[in-house]
């Protein structure tokens, strides 16, 4: 797997006003990496993620999954989105295999995948509930488990856990952390919370706002195995403030 | 970094602050709560309840004649003499033949149609202008036509049921499709959906509540324009009972038929509610 962006541009217009959302991202994601785009609200980087995803399309450059250049969504990229996207009318285990379903696999392959990744995300006891009866956490996890349910080369999350709780979202960075591990998959995350950014990623890319530009890329330079004390080492926080700063620092005058 | 904020002086002064007010809580009044069952239910039976007993009292009271206002006991035993003299059972069963004909023909269109219209920008463009005019149009204002073309059997009734629900069965179908989240559509493409099926395996499902309350709702009209269409020419039928009745000033008999309609309209209701609690078990309230 190699996702590459090479020289994405985006402009929006709107009411006559042209309005650049990306200027010249590059990017590149390779096998079995967790990376993760960092920025303020106004960076684009849900915009970059979403053509990423094929759900839009960019002004110029492009998107290449195996060098082959993106054009729309597909199962190949699979996407986990900050609100909850869980079909309600079906169950823990509907949503997991519907993926497969839509792929017009057999029943039994789709209860096979479906059991599997409720394994993976935990979830097992509650295969029948329906999404209306599992707390915020548990949703993100089913979503995660559909993502993954379809194999996908790579795993697209915007702002995964931006709608969750402080507790219930330290327990989800490290859960993230976990099945990345066990399934080798590979992600990239975008969010604006730059401890989880260092916490999660191998690498960062630090982007900054209006217009949205990539201003620097980190490789987080930390153990493996992700933990609390990992969290509270003083590298950690290092790499947090570096961030910090760097999101911090002004937009030259005129750009 | 920012400036110092400068506060140039205190905020103007409330005069008479007095205690502090606060909200007094209430059971009966309380706004987007849910009453207790029990005061629930006998709101309810007062509902049915009041308007009855006020019927008796003025009924039996001797303002009104008797000619213009039976009693409740009046109207009930008019009910059992149609009913037993087997008048009623006929006229229930062609006129809600009619609404069924008419309303089943109607949301046999408007489903996919109003689906089409809410899911694709350029299919609403193309159908919503004339979709929008002629439901402006008076459904009883076809009535002449639609003798002139098909006589006075049971084709332009049924029609007439048809025209009269077909455009606010097939706008309120097309509104239910707005309320689902983009986001959900984009999973699915994600997850390797394509448009068909994203139409027919997630939308359709996601807007299903919406449509049996659409059918619900509009079921209302359906029988206001079969009556109307009674009235205007039939040889049975509820609105043609009540016609009849009121050529002969048998009060009673109009009271029946608008009672009996009434009964039929929430029993109609109470079987889509049903049908919505068990067919859509995900989108009713726990």
């Amino acid at each position: 797997m190699h996702l590459e962006i090479k020289h994405l541009y985006k402009q929006f217009s709107a009411r006559g006003n042209t309005i650049v959302a990306l200027k010249d991202i590059n990017l590149h994601v390779e096998t079995g990496e967790l990376v993760c785009a960092v920025g303020a609200s106004g960076s684009g980087k849900s915009t970059m993620l979403r053509i990423v995803a094929g759900l839009e399309q960019p002004t110029a450059g492009e998107v290449l999954v195996d060098g082959q250049p993106v054009i729309g969504p597909g199962a190949d990229r699979g996407m986990v989105f900050q609100s909850y996207t869980l079909y309600p009318w079906m169950t823990v285990e509907e949503n997991i295999s519907f993926g497969l379903k839509l792929q017009g696999a057999s029943l039994a392959d789709r209860f096979e995948q479906a059991c599997y990744y409720m394994g993976v995300v935990g979830l097992s006891q509650f295969a029948k509930a329906l999404p209306r009866e599992l707390s915020g956490g548990m949703k993100q996890r089913v979503a995660i488990a559909r993502a993954l349910a379809s194999q996908p080369k790579i795993l697209l999350m915007d702002e995964p856990f931006g709608a969750l709780d402080v507790q219930t979202r330290e327990t989800m960075q490290g859960f993230l952390i976990d099945l990345w591990q066990n399934t080798g998959t590979t992600i990239l995350t975008i969010t604006h919370d730059v401890e989880e950014a260092v916490f999660l990623s191998q690498r960062v890319y630090v982007m900054s706002a209006r217009p949205g530009t990539i201003r620097q890329e980190l490789v987080i330079d930390l153990p493996a195995d992700r933990n609390e004390a990992v969290r509270r080492s003083s590298t950690f926080q290092d790499y947090r403030y570096a961030i910090l700063d760097l999101l911090r620092q002004p937009v030259a005058v005129g750009a | 970094m920012s400036d110092p904020v400068l506060i140039p002086h205190d905020p103007p002064l409330v005069r008479n602050p007095g205690p502090a007010r606060m909200l007094r809580p209430s059971v009966f009044w309380q706004i987007a709560e849910d009453l207790p069952p029990r005061l629930s239910w006998i709101l309810m039976a007062l509902s049915i309840a009041l308007p009855l007993v006020l019927w008796a009292i003025v009924a039996s009271s001797g303002l009104v004649k008797s000619l213009f206002l039976p009693s409740p006991a009046q109207v009930v035993t008019a009910i059992h003499r149609l009913w037993v003299s087997g008048a009623l059972p006929v006229d229930i069963q062609s006129s809600l033949l009619r609404i069924m004909g008419g309303f089943a023909l109607a949301t046999a269109i408007a489903i996919p149609l109003g689906t089409l219209m809410g899911t694709f920008a350029s299919i609403r463009s193309l159908m919503e202008p004339i979709v929008g005019i002629v439901r402006y149009m008076p459904a009883t204002a076809f009535i002449p036509l639609l003798i002139l073309y098909f006589g006075l059997g049971e084709l332009p009734k049924i029609l007439l049921v048809f025209v009269g629900t077909l455009f606010f069965n097939t706008l309120m179908v097309m509104d239910s499709v707005k309320f689902i989240p983009k986001e959900m559509i984009e999973a699915t493409y994600t997850l390797g959906g394509n448009r068909w099926q994203v139409l027919l395996q997630v939308i359709l499902p996601y807007i299903m509540p919406g449509i049996i309350d659409t059918c619900r709702v509009n079921m209302a009209a359906a029988w206001n324009l079969v009556i109307v269409s009674e009235l205007v020419a039939a040889t049975e039928g509820l609105g043609r009972r009540i016609s009849v009745a009121q050529r002969f000033l048998k009060t009673d008999e109009i009271f029946a038929g608008l009672i009996i309609i009434g009964a039929i309209g929430l029993t109609i209701d109470i079987l889509f509610r049903l049908l919505l609690r068990y067919a859509c078990r995900w989108s009713v309230k726990a």
